[in-house]
């Protein structure tokens, strides 16, 4: 077993070798532009981006001509929202969200209301997951758009998606969905789910960074959307720019390979996470499950250890990459916006640690990840004051504390 | 985020973790901070009455590794000291000491407050003791 172990696969993840040696050629052989209509090198590379385009199209149950190539999740959230936003603004204003989107969405609509357009934040319950009846609660008919995750990025909980797409084509309402966590890891098809604008991201799923591809749908309805790149009308005058053609050959062969292996490897990963799990609940107490262990990612687990502080944690398992929603591990001190949405409490956010397994975990290092934690966590807590309190019978909740 | 070589001694090897008799008259304890914060330091100082002298400090506390090394510290610095040259702790001697980053200058300024409330609680019960009825200050927690 190789140190330090990556455990941080929703960060982002290696790129397989196989997706490397496809791209490789057209790097240095096959590096033409492929709106280069009149030579080989032109054609030798638009034959490669259109293979790409099935491959991803593929993935995801789509048809070709839906999918649009873009330079990552970000970008792909930026233009479903934006783009629908100003192609639709005179049938209306209003969009729906919700509370743990990641930040290309929500930091978009924010930008979107400074601009006149009214937008709801829909709250998630305990679980994680959006209440379907708020949602139909709050559509007007001003809204033009719904736009919530597949899975969230943080506790891996997987939206009802296929049920507000339902909602949405009932209401005639464009259903955008940020499935840059659920792409490539659990099944996903946007006929099943009604979605009319998907983002995805190449580097979530084995494959390059600086690549993405936003699905848009082309019939019932045909969605149209304002491009938010101008120029040479790439892309279906969607987004234009010279096609990144080795990274999109990248993302299709991940793609290709995702689909390939998805049902082996899902089985795989969520035996191993649910080792991970029961091997922490068995050495350690007061340990709290961050959202519903039901509708989540095979390879997500996002756990609390309580009256241990999540940057301390990390501190202890130097050797071992995970991220924690705790404020100190954040540039803006703030716990997770995600799990305080749970509703737990900001003591949990603070003391919470993400798994994220992938195609490069083993056995071996799940259980070198629990022996190393479980001490580490246990010497935190005769460290701790609070887990001395508990222990004395104090009621944490009932202290007046004094904060800062 | 790079920790100074100082902050990781402190977490690998902290010193004077623990709890004084908290109900002891000659132990002053302090409890700063707020769970949803993400720190709380605990700390507990014994004064020699006769002399004024701290003879044992404990800290215990739920934080980062720059809180844990900053309360870590204080204990060590505090055991020996007057109760007067215990106050005269600032939190920049701890940031200078650990070569805290700005962002986490507050673990040291808890630290400081920590220090504060353990020696107002112990003046306070020696107040208590001696019948003396001054304005002492209140305890944090």
């Amino acid at each position: 077993m190789k140190l330090p172990i990556y455990m941080d696969y929703h960060a982002t993840t290696p790129v397989d070798p196989r997706v490397v040696d496809a791209m490789l050629p057209y790097f240095t052989q096959h590096f033409g532009n492929p709106a280069s209509r009149n030579h080989s090198f032109g054609w030798e590379a638009e034959e490669a981006v259109e293979t790409a385009r099935k491959q991803v199209a593929d993935l995801i149950g789509a048809n070709v001509k839906e999918i649009i190539f873009t330079s990552g999740a970000t970008e792909a959230n930026n233009l479903a929202i934006k783009g629908a936003a100003e192609m639709y603004r005179e049938k209306g204003n209003h969009i729906i969200t919700c509370v743990t989107e990641h930040k290309a969405v929500i930091d978009t609509c924010k930008k979107l209301e400074k601009l006149g357009a009214r937008v709801t934040y829909l709250a998630v319950q305990k679980d994680g997951r959006i209440s379907l009846d708020e949602l139909q609660a709050a559509i007007t008919d001003k809204t033009i758009l719904i736009t919530i995750m597949a899975a969230n990025n943080e506790i891996g909980v997987l939206q009802p998606i296929a049920e507000i797409g339902a909602i949405a084509k009932a209401k005639g309402i464009l259903f955008h969905t940020d499935a840059v966590q659920a792409v490539g890891k659990v099944p996903f098809d946007v006929t099943q789910n009604k979605v009319d604008l998907v983002s995805l991201s190449g580097h979530k799923f084995y494959g390059p960074k600086g690549v993405g591809a936003l699905y848009v749908r082309r019939r019932n309805p045909r969605v149209l959307l304002a491009e938010q790149i101008s120029g040479g009308g790439h892309e279906r005058g969607m987004r234009s720019g010279t096609l990144n053609v080795p990274g999109i050959v990248g993302l299709g062969a991940a793609a290709a390979l995702a689909k390939a292996e998805m049902a082996t490897e899902s089985a795989r990963l969520s035996a191993m996470r649910d080792r991970l799990n029961k091997k922490l609940h068995d050495n350690l107490d007061e340990i709290y499950i961050n959202g519903s262990m039901e509708h989540r990612l095979p390879h997500n687990l996002n756990i609390s250890f309580a009256y241990v502080e999540g940057e301390s944690l990390l501190m202890g398992i130097n050797d071992v990459a995970v991220s924690s929603g705790s404020a100190c591990t954040s540039a803006s001190l703030e716990p997770s916006y995600v799990l305080k949405a749970l509703g737990a409490g900001d003591d949990l956010a603070h003391s919470s640690i993400r798994f994220g397994l992938g195609r490069w975990t083993s056995d071996e290092e799940v259980d070198y990840v629990v022996e190393k934690l479980t001490s580490v966590v246990r010497r935190l807590r005769e460290m701790s004051p609070l887990y001395e309190m508990v222990k004395e019978g104090v009621d944490l909740s009932k202290m007046q504390w004094v904060t800062h | 985020m790079a920790y100074s070589d100082k902050v990781i001694d402190h977490y690998e090897n902290p010193r004077n973790v623990g709890s004084l008799p908290k109900d002891d008259a000659n132990v002053g304890t302090g409890l700063v901070g707020a769970p949803e914060c993400g720190d709380v330091m605990k700390l507990q100082v014994k004064v020699n009455p006769e002399t004024g002298v701290i003879d044992d400090a404990k800290f215990k506390t739920f934080g980062c590794g720059s809180a844990i090394a900053s309360s870590s510290l204080a204990t060590e610095w505090l055991k020996g000291k007057t109760v007067d040259q215990a106050l005269a702790i600032k939190n920049t001697d701890i940031v200078a000491e650990l070569a805290l980053p700005p962002v986490k200058i507050h673990c040291s300024v808890l630290a400081e407050d920590a220090i504060k409330a353990a020696i107002a609680d112990y003046k306070k019960k020696q107040d208590e003791k001696t019948g003396t009825v001054q304005p002492a200050a209140q305890p944090t927690a």
